[in-house]
């Protein structure tokens, strides 16, 4: 491996091909958090602005899973919501198939083909829509069946898809339990044929028995239709399950991005190995952990330079000042972080 | 074996409504004895909240204990008056919940809330009480604890928070801590933390932890041993490490299987089919013999009660069947279990 | 929203589901369960149905001024001596009959009373919906006039509203619009409640995860406004409504009272009252008293229901 490699824009440290679905390049966003403007006057208090996310940078291949993982305040959810177009980035751009999607362009035709599984199966989906009208919305939204005995028989394919009774259609959302909620979401996703779903910790608020139900079910409509998937977790053992490649998040940037097995088999920066050791050790294998340090800052006010230094064993003067930018590894992997750089630089890897 | 701290004999909690008497909890038993940690497992609606509910005789009615028995230390406290029972909770049993919010008043500081629960437990002078609250908060891993004693429980972040509940739990110096999906609401980094500090403290203060959650991994950090539970009963108790390593429940073992760990990788999950019964249908005979794919006759019209398997029990037709077979001429009856 | 389902089982089986729900539902083992509410509901219901029947009931037409006569004024009711077999509950000062002119003005009131509410329910659900829903400038301009609105008393809202709907018509062509303008007026004086509760759930509505998969695919606001948010902001309103209703009929009834509602020779509880009211010294009291009497049993029935239903279905309250 080349060790000399040298920092590159984030934009770059993916080179775009052909096979890219989805690019999402340096993509920011800053929420107003101030109090109402009389209220700063008085107070004499400045604007309070909250990056949720800075500079984030990475692309999904087709029929890939790309995991975001991190912490609350990570900013891993807000970039789903920019990635999916719900909402507007301060900066940056989000490009499916090569078409910018807050570009101003038209977006009908481009809204088929992204949907979204959102994370509490509780919230989305309406509750006073029963489920077929529910799972045949999209259907209507974007003309896709020529008349209602078409929109019926989707709905109870759909159905059928996600491993529910083609009669259940009548029903309403309270009539069902929260796995079986999350497969009538994961219907009107699939409703309108997409190729690329956005999936917001789909999983986080059901027992595990249902979790494991979910994530086969993901797997398999994967592999069934071709999916591309930007899933969003906390969990690490999920997204281990589930990803190809991972990107970690932590106050906003992503600190590592780097395919599945490598990150679990060699994680480079200090926050990614920290993450690891705090996963409980279920087969009680006895691995190695260290004991994990320290609390995850307020993002309003993250620490200078390095966001995760005040946590970090390996922190040196650099990184209290200076932001490290993400220095691809390989064409598939990045990290961003002085203490890695500098290891590298002084001891050449094997 | 010295007495157990907790004992909870043959439990069951009724719920009576319009369209008849709901059964949450049922026929449970279990002990934890002094410094040790019982982790009672479960996925929603199994009654393991339920179970400690009861326990500590907060059940909201018409909910209700309707047989069974909870001994404390020796003495019977599931007909204790509301007066008494009062005492037991502040003094004899801590409390952790999930959310620390609920523990916390947020008119007070934390502070005056610690010394009030050290100063109505002893007779400790104001100051005495002050620095035995500094303590607590030290040794809940709170840096600073002098000076962030006279700060709001707004002040902190969550797992300072439930830091700081711990300290409260534990500032009465109970017998036994009750902690209810305890790390639930925090961060991962944050819940080892907080699964550290609970173990370690009541280790070194000889308490009994009854640790409530779903969240298997915790428990094989943390228990000693483990309760599973499934519609309001308990299908397998034992010791942490067999259970989570050579589970005997079909349940337990689906349950073990759906769960991704780092280990395993992209390999596809086990899934046990369907979901939990809700207490309105919860199927004769065994109640997981809908979604168990190893049941027979037996399953579907008999109800195994808890029965002695080597270092635990495990309430299962086919561990009977497998006892039978190895000893033909023992006729195993399932005879009540003394856990 | 329509959906259909074209076949046949879903039309039988769904209204059978919906009874069903009903019966086994908690609302109705409640209401069974406490008779003051049942009690209040029965005579509401009686209340309702004879205003609405007073054609049918009422022996008298009190707007047929040929069947008056002068002569039959101030007759007492039928069981005190003096009283008229023909009139039971009485006659007032123009010779009408007591008995039909209630049941006559307990229709008018109660029509002015559900009209002005559900024009408040309109414009206030609407307003709130938008300014929930939308936000920012559009949020701010409709929550600050109805901020104002909310510093004028409700009689002093109906009284301007009355008060320029006269200088603008002119006295010759009021005509039938004294409704209109009651409606208004008591309309105007109700909707900044409906706008706040709607706005208030709007706003928690508007971030669930339902709202984002439609905007996800790209319905308009207006649709996902009143086929999505709508139907689930509707329960606390629908229970403001009732509440409002008996509310409705008092303003109704004061405005009436006060002489900037409807003339004399319309008859409502109000003007009855108003009427009744001048004959009280001279021993009359029938005229006032029995109005009275069946506006406060009117009201305290309508309260007593609506407020049981929002003990019921609004969840805050709990």
């Amino acid at each position: 491996m080349n060790i000399a490699l040298p920092a590159v824009p984030s934009s770059l440290a993916e080179p775009a091909t052909m096979s890219d679905l989805v690019q999402v390049r340096e993509l920011s966003r800053v929420f107003d958090v101030s109090k109402p403007w009389l209220n700063r006057v008085i107070e004499r208090e400045p604007r309070k602005l909250l990056k949720a996310v800075t500079d984030a940078s990475f692309s999904i291949r087709r029929r890939e899973t790309l995991a975001l993982v991190g912490e609350s305040g990570s900013g891993k959810s807000t970039v789903a919501k920019m990635v999916v177009g719900l909402l507007q980035p301060t900066a940056g751009d989000v490009r499916i198939d090569g078409k910018n999607i807050w570009g101003g362009e038209d977006l009908t035709l481009l809204r088929r083909r992204i949907q979204m599984i959102f994370q509490d199966p509780y919230a989305s989906l309406n509750p006073r829509w029963r489920v077929d009208a529910i799972i045949a919305d999209p259907i209507r939204a974007f003309g896709l069946a020529k008349d209602s005995a078409e929109i019926d028989h989707r709905v109870g394919e759909l159905l059928q898809l996600v491993g529910l009774d083609p009669l259940d259609g009548r029903k309403y959302p309270h009539e069902f339990s929260g796995g079986q909620r999350q497969r009538i979401c994961i219907a009107r996703a699939l409703s309108s044929k997409p190729e690329f779903l956005v999936c917001d910790e789909p999983t986080s608020a059901l027992d595990v028995s249902v979790q494991a139900q979910i994530l086969n079910l993901m797997r398999d409509l994967q592999d069934q239709f071709g999916l591309t998937y930007l899933f969003i977790s906390h969990n690490l053992a999920v997204v281990r399950h589930m990803a190809d490649r991972i990107g970690v998040m932590y106050l906003g940037r992503i600190v590592e991005l780097a395919p599945t097995e490598h990150l679990f088999r060699t994680p480079q920066h200090p926050y990614t190995r920290m993450l690891l050791d705090a996963v409980p050790d279920l087969a009680m294998s006895g691995r190695p952990r260290k004991k994990v340090e320290g609390e995850i800052p307020n993002p309003i006010d993250p620490p200078k330079g390095c966001a995760f230094h005040p946590r970090c064993p390996l922190a040196f003067d650099r990184c209290k000042s200076e932001v490290p930018l993400p220095r691809a590894r390989t064409s598939a992997s990045f990290v961003a972080c002085h203490a890695v750089e500098r290891a590298e630089l002084t001891q050449p890897a094997a | 074996m010295s007495p157990p701290v907790l004992s909870v004999r043959n439990l069951r909690v009724e719920f009576p409504t319009r369209r008849g008497t709901l059964v949450a909890v049922d026929d449970v038993s279990f002990d934890i004895g002094p410094g040790e940690v019982l982790g009672v497992v479960g996925e929603s609606g199994a009654g393991k909240s339920m179970t400690g509910t009861a326990v500590i005789g907060l059940l909201e009615p018409p909910g209700r204990i309707a047989s069974g028995e909870v001994w404390l230390q020796g003495e019977r406290i599931d007909r204790l008056p509301p007066e008494k029972m009062r005492r037991v909770r502040g003094r004899r049993i801590g409390m952790v919940f999930q959310d620390p919010l609920t523990s916390l008043n947020p008119l007070y500081q934390i502070g005056e809330q610690l010394i009030e629960t050290i100063r109505t437990h002893t007779d400790a002078s104001p100051a005495v009480a002050r620095k035995r609250a500094i303590g607590l908060l030290e040794a809940a891993g709170i840096q600073g604890a002098a000076r962030r004693i006279d700060s709001y429980p707004h002040e902190f972040s969550g797992g300072m928070r439930q830091r700081v509940v711990i300290a409260l739990a534990l500032a009465a110096e109970p017998d036994l801590i009750i902690a209810d999906e305890p790390t639930t609401a925090l961060d991962v980094s944050i819940q080892a933390q907080i699964i550290d500090l609970l173990k370690t403290l009541c280790r070194d203060r000889g308490a009994a932890i009854m640790l409530i959650t779903h969240d298997m991994g915790v428990i094989a950090e943390t228990a000693d041993r483990v309760a599973v539970m499934y519609a309001g009963r308990i299908a397998e108790i034992g010791p942490v490490r067999d259970v989570v390593q050579r589970p005997q429940h079909p349940y337990t073992k689906g349950l073990m299987g759906s769960i991704p760990t780092l280990e395993m990788g992209g390999t596809r999950l086990t899934q046990i089919p369907g979901s939990m019964p809700r207490l309105t249908a919860i199927p004769t005979g065994c109640a997981f013999n809908p979604r168990c794919n190893a049941a027979f006759d037996r399953c579907r019209v008999e109800r195994p009660d808890p029965m002695q398997t080597g270092t635990g029990a495990v309430a299962c037709w086919l561990a009977a069947r497998a006892a039978d077979e190895a000893d033909p001429a023992n006729q195993m009856h399932p005879t009540r279990m003394a856990p | 929203m329509t959906i259909v389902a074209p076949d046949k089982v879903a039309k039988i089986a769904r209204p059978a589901g919906r009874l069903r729900r009903f019966i086994d539902s908690d609302m109705l083992h409640s209401f069974v369960r406490s008779p003051l509410v049942m009690f209040a509901a029965l005579i509401a219901v009686i209340l309702v149905g004879a205003a609405f029947l007073a054609p049918v009931l009422a022996p008298h037409d009190p707007y047929d001024l040929k069947s008056l006569n002068l002569m039959d004024g101030e007759n007492p009711p039928r069981w005190i001596k003096g009283g008229d077999p023909r009139f039971w509950l009485g006659t007032d000062d123009q010779g009408r009959d007591i008995y039909s002119t209630i049941l006559y003005g307990m229709r008018s009131s109660l029509l002015i009373a559900m009209a002005a509410v559900g024009f408040a329910l309109l414009l206030g659900v609407s307003l709130g919906l938008v300014a929930g829903y939308r936000g920012g400038r559009i949020d701010t301009l409709i929550m600050r006039i109805a901020d104002i609105q909310l510093t004028f008393p409700s009689i002093l809202t109906a009284l301007l509203v009355d008060g320029i709907a006269r200088t603008a018509l002119k006295g010759s062509q009021l005509g039938n619009s004294h409704y209109v303008i009651l409606v208004v007026a008591i309309g105007l004086s109700f909707w900044v409640q409906y706008a706040r509760t709607v706005r208030g759930v709007t706003l928690v509505e508007r971030n669930k995860d339902y709202v984002q998969a439609a905007r996800l695919i790209g319905l308009s606001s207006r649709k996902i406004m009143f086929n999505h948010v709508l139907p689930n902001v509707l329960s606390p309103v629908l229970v403001l409504a009732t509440i409002n209703l008996a509310l409705a009929i008092i303003t109704e009834a004061t405005l009436s009272f006060l002489g900037v509602g409807l003339p004399s020779s319309e008859p409502s509880l109000g003007t009855m009252i108003q009427i009744g009211n001048r004959f009280l010294l001279s021993g009359s009291w029938w005229m006032v008293a029995f109005p009275g009497v069946t506006l406060a049993a009117l009201v305290l029935a309508v309260n007593l229901v609506g407020d049981w239903l929002r003990d019921k279905l609004d969840p805050r309250l709990r």
